[in-house]
């Protein structure tokens, strides 16, 4: 049984995407609906996050429920960076490049989900399947997230 | 006169009674007639030289009148008995907003602006600039350079003109209307239910109803005239109980069975456990939702997780009365539901009109005499705003996801499908102005709004529209604080001086029809926007002229042919059908020549694939969701019972800023005051910016009634006069009508603070309906000045009632004195 690895990578993937979210959204603080919608979707990474500690205990793990995505000092200088750029043309290619990263890295752990839920299926662990099956879906709207935004935006970066 | 009219009833003070007199009925009786009037400089009905057929514009309930001409100037105005809408009855807006057509501050010829100053010009020149600067942009950057921004007040007929030009013509995708401020959310709430917009209620749903829930709906202050026939009702045997959801105590909240006043920003909290209530009693239809619904299981799994006690936590209401609440929405036998701004432009705007929705839907209360949903407008024409594509949007309710929708278009238009701008949404105001920012829109096309009072953080917003680099074009009837900042103004003719149609929230499409001629050289909005379309030498695909019509009826005669087929269908209506009786409500076909009362009958709807408008979006993302994902969930077109979760407001009040912060309006006004400023009885009823507060938040702070005080949020500060007033404690209220047009310049003096509530508001929106939210800042106040007595300047009549100190009743007096003749024919 491999189960604990597959729970320990999943807790490492959400904990990273709340990082890639914080961090993704003080860059763009100038992009109102980055900003807000990237802090709102950081909130289901930490709710998972914190899932993942706690399921972890019944597989010997010791997790850290808290997301260590918080970037302090460094967010509000992104913040101000982002705002003092906001008249200039060059944030938008940064944006389709974080969007790229940001799909990726959800697809990712999207696919760890379905691991997860696999295994789980496979180990007949209810209480880990139904965890899998409830957060799943937050992880593909993430990427799908990321996939419509870059839809909306590549046009005016690029083709203007 | 009264001929032919069973009573004459004496004149009534309509400032001091907006409502008017009493006309009660009963359940399924018809709305008595009262005939609404109100004439000038004492003129009687037989000095009046012609009457000419129109409709309300100065808000959204869309009331059928006459318009009173003497020595070709309007000189006043009549309700119409014969209309369904209102049976002969005015608002006050209606009965006094008119003069300010006679203003003699009308923009009266084109300005330019020449070393910095607007000057006046000739049309040619004008023009001239307005093409020559469009083109030029086209020619080197391309369409995503152009941008235009329009209204929820011009007719249907401008509307679907600009939509043509924008989307046929430039191929830009920028294209929005001020509609995104008011009704984006009814719209999205609609498209995600029932996959498409249309309003699934009729106003006859009022004389049958025994529950009538408005939620965020402050109706006696935005639709008067509908907020009487709920006062008939009311009034007469057997009325219908009222659920009311508010943080302030206004009219509806003080006729209310029940009056929920959550905190800002927790609607999707309140109204998930409403319905944890509902579906856990089992106060739902199960064959209808069993029928024609989708989602149930999903809805009813997340709803179990908003128990009253939570919601009763975050809401700050007692569970006892969202219990009662659940049960008499539970126990409804006919219930009508009616949705505004205090859903729309607050947090998770969608998701809590979308709940509203699933309250009805499981309820299975559609389609029948009673049974309805309004998801209401703001303005007069949004509807049409969103219907004819002003918004952004394809024209009649395409889908611009579904490419045959989109080849339709582009053959009634004979125009390359790829001319059309459909690889993603349209691009509502608040991105374009992002982009305006960044610096890739050079040119923006205003019509008949007025974004540097109405937008929020209007510091940013006067930055982004003041740029060098922006081609700023402002069409208006007045120099509004926006028009200031233009590089080109252009004067356009008002209501009663151009001929066009629009419709209500109803569905009730109304012809307004042209009284007087507009003053000096303004031209209606139409006229113009086809010179524009001229002059850029717009072509089809044979190279013919693609706007193809040079007047109102041609272009509605265009726009029917457009509409046939789809649901908003108007192909069964001509001009001369909509003159001489009451308004008609589409679909109008040649199956149903009179117009269909009732959509959703027996659980048909919109909503098939292959049909339908919109495939809906990510209730908290906002990412569109895909045709596959669409095809699969719904296949056979059923009603979609969307689950929202509840996600806490973005800004929170913090021991700086302990106050929340909520914009709304008057009754006596409309928008930024442009007409209704410049209506005496309206202005003197409301002549200055207040700001409420709770009689124990001014207790704690020793302030009282009239002190002049300064409120703060980090993105301005705005100087107002207090009013203690029935809000909930900790909210604090602005009216987002004061601007700067009466003040001296176009904004806050240097010292002191401003006077229009969007100095405060923040730069967010919901990301489904993309409608900024207005509803939730963290805020502070300072005294400023004591009052010595002096009471704010906020009306006694409505939702700013005072609750502390003795304030003299708001009276309009001699001047305000409006005829009501009750039981006029019909």
């Amino acid at each position: 049984m491999k189960l604990h690895l597959a729970i320990e990578e999943l807790h490492r993937s959400e904990d990273h995407l709340v990082t890639v979210l914080r961090s993704m959204s003080d860059r763009h603080e100038a992009d109102h609906e980055v900003f807000h919608v990237c802090r709102d979707m950081a909130g289901w990474s930490r709710q998972h996050v914190a899932e993942l500690a706690r399921i972890g205990r019944d597989f010997g793990l010791d997790l850290d429920p808290h997301a260590s995505g918080d970037p302090g000092l460094l967010a509000s200088i992104r913040q101000r960076t982002s705002d003092l750029l906001g008249r200039r043309s060059t944030p938008g290619l940064l944006l389709l490049a974080d969007l790229r990263h940001l799909y990726r890295e959800a697809a990712g752990t999207s696919l760890d989900w379905e691991i997860l839920a696999q295994s789980a299926q496979g180990a007949r662990e209810q209480e880990l399947l139904d965890l899998a099956e409830r957060c799943h879906p937050q992880s593909l709207r993430q990427a799908r997230w990321a996939n419509a935004h870059l839809k909306v935006a590549s046009p005016q970066v690029i083709a203007s | 006169m009264g001929r032919g009219y069973a009573t004459v009833m004496p004149r009534t003070d309509r400032i001091a009674e907006p409502w008017g007199t009493r006309t009660p009925y009963g359940p399924g009786g018809t709305w008595p007639t009262r005939v609404d009037q109100y004439l000038a400089d004492g003129l009687t009905e037989d000095d009046v030289d012609r009457w000419v057929q129109s409709a309300t514009i100065l808000h959204s309930n869309g009331d059928g009148l006459d318009i009173a001409v003497k020595d070709d100037r309007i000189v006043g105005v009549r309700g119409r008995a014969v209309d369904r809408v209102n049976h002969g009855r005015l608002g006050p807006k209606d009965l006094f907003g008119w003069q300010a057509n006679n203003s003699p501050d009308r923009l009266t010829r084109p300005l330019i602006r020449r070393r910095g100053k607007l000057v006046e010009t000739d049309w040619d020149t004008a023009m001239d600039a307005v093409a020559g600067r469009c083109r030029q942009l086209l020619d080197e950057r391309g369409p995503s350079a152009i941008s235009f921004y329009t209204s929820g007040q011009l007719f249907l007929e401008e509307y679907y003109t600009l939509g043509l030009i924008a989307h046929g013509g430039i191929g830009t995708n920028h294209v929005d209307g001020n509609t995104r401020l008011c009704t984006a959310t009814a719209a999205a709430a609609l498209k995600e239910t029932f996959a498409c917009d249309g309003q699934p209620g009729s106003y006859t749903d009022v004389d049958h109803a025994d529950v009538i829930a408005l939620y965020g709906h402050n109706m006696a202050e935005t639709q008067t005239v509908l907020w009487t026939r709920v006062l008939d009702r009311l009034a007469g045997p057997n009325p219908p109980k009222i659920i009311c959801v508010d943080p302030r105590e206004t009219p509806v909240a003080r006729a209310a069975t029940v009056h929920l006043a959550p905190r800002p920003g927790t609607n999707v909290m309140l109204v998930n456990a409403l319905l944890h209530e509902i579906i856990g009693n089992g106060w739902i239809d199960r064959e209808y939702v069993a029928a024609h619904t989708v989602g149930f299981a999903e809805l009813e799994e997340q709803v179990a997780a908003y128990p009253p006690e939570v919601a009763a936590e975050v809401c700050d209401v007692p569970a006892e009365q969202i219990r009662e609440a659940a049960r008499i929405l539970g126990h409804a036998e006919r219930l009508l539901s009616t949705v505004l701004q205090g859903f729309y432009q607050s947090h998770q705007a969608s998701a809590a009109a979308v709940s509203v929705n699933n309250v009805n839907v499981v309820r299975g209360m559609l389609g029948k005499p009673g049974c309805g949903i309004l998801q209401m407008n703001g303005q007069p024409t949004a509807q049409n705003t969103r219907e004819a594509g002003a918004d952004g949007d394809l024209p009649a309710f395409r889908n611009w996801s579904n490419d045959a929708h989109v080849q339709d278009l582009a053959r009634i238009w004979n125009v390359d499908p790829m001319q059309i701008p459909h690889h993603s949404p349209p691009t509502h105001v608040m991105q374009q102005l992002r982009y305006m920012e960044e610096g890739s829109i050079r040119f923006l096309y205003v019509t008949a709004t007025n974004p540097a009072v109405s937008l929020p953080e209007l510091r940013r917003i006067r930055s982004i529209l003041a740029q060098e680099r922006l081609f700023l074009v402002v069409q208006d009837i007045f120099l509004s604080e926006t028009a200031q900042l233009a590089d080109v103004v252009l004067p356009a003719a008002t209501w009663g001086e151009k001929t066009g149609t629009f419709t209500n929230v109803d569905r009730t499409v109304h012809l307004s029809e042209k009284a007087v001629e507009p003053p000096g050289e303004a031209r209606a909005d139409l006229d113009i926007l086809i010179d524009f379309a001229h002059r850029l030498g717009l072509r089809d695909e044979d190279g013919a002229p693609l706007v193809k019509w040079s007047d109102a009826e041609g272009a509605f005669e265009g726009w029917k042919e457009c509409s046939r087929g789809r649901p908003c269908d108007y192909s069964g209506m001509t001009y001369d059908k909509l003159r001489g009786g009451s308004g008609i409500q589409w679909p109008c076909t040649d199956e149903h020549p009179e117009g269909t009362e009732r959509i959703y009958v027996d659980g048909q709807f919109w909503a098939q694939p292959e049909y339908c408008e919109s495939y809906g979006r990510d209730m908290v993302t906002g990412a569109p969701v895909e045709e596959t994902e669409y095809k699969a969930l719904n296949p056979t077109g059923k009603a979609v019972l969307k689950a929202a979760e509840y996600l806490p407001p973005h800004e929170l009040p913090s021991r700086e800023y302990p106050f929340q912060l909520i914009t709304g309006r008057t009754l006596y006004h409309f928008h930024t005051r442009t007409k209704t400023g410049r209506a005496p009885q309206l202005q003197a009823a409301a002549p200055d910016v207040w700001v409420e507060m709770s009689a124990g938040d001014a207790a704690d702070r020793g302030l009282a009634e009239g002190d002049l005080l300064e409120v703060s949020t980090p993105r301005g500060r705005v100087r107002a006069r207090l009013r203690v007033s029935g809000i909930r404690p900790g909210v604090l209220f602005l009216p987002f009508h004061y601007g700067y047009w009466d003040t001296e310049g176009s904004r806050p003096r240097r010292k002191g603070g401003g006077r229009a509530a969007n100095e405060l508001t923040l730069t967010d929106w919901d990301p489904v309906s993309k409608q900024p939210i207005f509803k939730t800042a963290a805020a502070r106040v300072e005294r400023v000045a004591r009052g010595r007595g002096a009471p704010a300047p906020a009306p006694t009549t409505t939702g700013s009632a005072p609750v502390a100190g003795s304030v003299p009743p708001t009276t309009g007096g001699d001047d305000a004195r409006a005829e009501e003749r009750v039981g006029g024919r019909s």
